[in-house]
């Protein structure tokens, strides 16, 4: 499955000032049994959104009308433990675009820009900066530029430079995946297994 | 070492022999070895190569298994939970339709994903794994380079038998002296983690060295490679040595004859080179190590059992509100004494600690004693190998004598994707891997520890030094 181009956004933002949001809560495991990747966004942080019985939890940033956009702001180490790509499919398919954290842990991080999520890195302190803009109004906007790798705080006129892989990079601006690339390349590898003698 | 060539850690021995082509400086392809696969993470992978018109590169070099969604109980009979009858036979269906290796359910073979890979010898020093699983590091106790993968790669790898990756930073987590009595690699693992944090290793792939460590049979090396996702790692191993050479041989998949000799010499070659250099190096040491429980919600919030839970002036302020979340969530409160609280499920099993030392440790120490009423315990082997094992050394009856019950494999309360959930609001100790909030069950509040510690728990009831049973006995 090829992925949506992305190149800039401009979005107001969800902001989600929580720790350590492991992949458990994104996507809780019993929602693990499905057999095809559609359908995961109504059961993104299903257990802090709702209570037992499906009530909406009042308190619970999704279920609140102030915040909206294509932007998800979270504490540091986002997408901390189980590999589960769910994780990834359930806050794309709710209409994430971009997740904004001051660290992420590297299986999630891989998993969403496979599905052309795009987990933006920016420091401590510029995230601070964007829960303050976000509390004071919550029709903030955020200005993510791929081709330039930087984020913005659009009202504040302050940006900060994000990291990525040429590669990944490249793969996002145009669409591309991976195993495009992989099958592509089978004759290298094939070559590659036979000359690795201990190819077992 | 050729002298004029760099000295290496194992990590890069082993991840630079596995690049097929570098794509730009940072990013190459990278040739996988062995890939493992499961009901769960695996139908979209298979669906997905369907939809290119692709098929599976060389399926001899995956194997698969089902253990996540499967019962722990009955397992003759068809699957009772409708979704997970369908994951399975989808699973079923792709292995048989691509040619794929299965452990099903019934298998002989049939276990949790990185417990069978070890015991049957699949799983061997110097080699790439990968599967759809984050805590396949644990097959880093074996000298690999084995970590989780989302279901996009795990389709790449069965395209392709190919990765692209950035090589990861390298860390070596030094542990030396002398584990005492009545404490586990649990224990050592759980004590790093809450020195780091869960995620101290982020970016990181990690080597575990030292005396303290070269101690440790495989199986307990397993339990701390296992663990090493949960600060953060890539993934997390050991340089094999003759502890290693001595559990792989004779295994079902181990190298046999010429093959295991030419093998061998190249698994020597994979220690890191003396004067190699880590982008971090860490220094422990197990005398310090007492046995660790959990009282938060991710692993790193651990503590020696003696220790109270910190009050809000010990953490940092920024942390305060997830900390506040957290323990709100476990009904704990700041500096809270942990020894004494009132436990209601124990659960023994996992790819962490559900292998034969395991159950023997919990079964020697329960011999002879009675589990306390208030416990309602899991006890489940990790494979069917080690359930045949544990009750061909009687542990069954033993666990039996005690009030407890030997189950089926599977991952079963580890994430509760069976019918084995914790109920919601009650206090399990737990020697899986996780203690996210419902992680094993919606609302149920898990305290990682060792199987000794959950052997002492289901005992008593509350949460107990295991130490205390072995100072009166000293039988173990
Ligand atoms: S036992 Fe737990 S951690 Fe291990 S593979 Fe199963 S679910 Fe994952």
């Amino acid at each position: 499955m090829p992925i949506e181009k992305f190149v800039k956004l401009t979005s107001t933002c969800v902001p989600l000032p929580v720790e350590n949001v492991d992949t458990d809560q994104i996507t809780p495991a019993r929602f693990l049994k499905a057999t095809t990747r559609q359908g995961f966004g109504n059961k993104l942080f299903f257990d802090w959104r709702y209570a037992p019985g499906g009530k909406p939890r009042e308190d619970f940033v999704l279920n609140n009308p102030e915040f909206s956009g294509s932007i998800l702001v979270a504490g540091k180490n986002f997408g901390s433990g189980s590999s589960r790509e769910h994780a990834a499919w359930a806050l794309y398919d709710y209409g994430f675009k971009v997740v904004v954290s001051s660290f992420f842990a590297d299986i999630f991080k891989s998993n969403a820009l496979n599905n052309g999520l795009l987990p933006v890195q920016v420091s401590e302190d510029f995230i601070a900066r964007i829960f303050e803009a976000i509390e004071k109004d919550s029709k903030t906007t955020l200005t993510v530029d791929l081709e330039n790798q930087t984020i913005s705080i659009d009202s504040l006129q302050i940006s900060e430079s994000f990291e990525i892989s040429a590669y990944k990079k490249s793969c996002l601006l145009n669409g591309y995946d991976d195993i495009d690339y992989l099958v592509s390349k089978s004759a290298e590898i094939e070559r590659w297994e036979e000359a690795d003698t201990l190819n077992a | 070492m050729n002298s004029n060539q760099k000295p290496k850690t194992i990590i890069d021995k082993i991840w630079d022999k596995h690049v097929v082509k570098a794509i730009d400086p940072e990013t190459s392809v990278f040739y996988i070895d062995r890939h493992f696969i499961h009901e769960v993470t695996s139908p979209q992978a298979f669906s997905g190569l369907n939809n290119r018109g692709l098929k599976v590169a060389r399926p001899h070099k995956t194997v698969a298994t089902a253990d996540h969604n499967i019962p722990t109980q009955n397992q003759h009979l068809t699957i009772h939970d409708e979704l997970s009858r369908l994951q399975v036979n989808t699973l079923n269906k792709n292995c048989a339709e691509n040619g794929i290796e299965l452990y099903g359910l019934n298998h002989p073979y049939n276990g949790i994903v990185h417990v069978i890979g070890p015991e049957l010898g699949i799983t061997q020093p110097g080699m790439t794994i990968v599967c759809g699983d984050s805590h396949t590091s644990t097959h880093g106790a074996f000298g690999t380079i084995a970590f989780g993968i989302g279901t996009s790669e795990v389709e790449m790898v069965l395209a392709s038998q190919c990765l692209i990756l950035s090589k990861p930073k390298r860390m070596r987590i030094n542990v030396d002296g002398k584990l005492g009595k009545g404490l586990k690699s649990k224990d050592i693992i759980l004590y790093i983690i809450s020195k780091i944090s869960a995620s101290g290793a982020t970016g990181y792939f990690v080597e575990f060295a030292g005396s303290a460590i070269r101690d440790l049979s495989m199986e307990a090396r397993m339990t701390i490679c296992n663990m090493s996702i949960e600060m953060g790692a890539r993934g997390g191993l050991i340089a094999p040595d003759q502890t290693t050479y001595d559990y792989i041989k004779g295994r079902e998949m181990a190298p046999k004859g010429e093959e295991w000799d030419k093998d061998l010499a190249y698994w020597k070659t994979l220690p890191s080179d003396p004067d190699a250099v880590f982008d971090k190096e860490l220094y422990f040491d197990a005398s310090d190590i007492e046995p660790m429980i959990t009282y938060g919600t991710n692993p790193g919030m651990g503590l020696g059992i003696s220790e109270k839970i910190p009050t809000l002036d010990e953490i940092e302020p920024q942390s305060h509100a997830s900390f506040k979340k957290s323990l709100e969530y476990m009904g704990h409160s700041p500096g809270d004494e942990m020894l004494g609280k009132k436990v209601d499920y124990v659960f023994v099993g996992s790819c962490t600690n559900g292998r034969i030392e395991d159950l023997r440790a919990f079964a020697g120490f329960i011999k002879g004693k009675k589990k306390a009423e208030n416990i309602t315990a899991w006890i489940v082997p990790g494979s069917k190998q080690v359930e045949a094992q544990a009750k061909k050394e009687g542990l069954d009856k033993i666990l039996a004598e005690a009030g407890f019950e030997l189950r089926q494999p599977g991952c079963s309360a580890c994430l509760a994707m069976n019918e084995d959930k914790i109920p919601e609001g009650k206090y399990a100790v737990s020697t899986s891997n996780r203690n996210f909030e419902g992680r094993q069950g919606p609302g149920a509040r898990t305290m990682l520890a060792s199987p000794l510690t959950a052997a002492a728990v289901a005992i008593t009831g509350r949460i107990t030094d295991p130490r205390e049973f072995l100072l009166e006995t000293e039988k173990i």
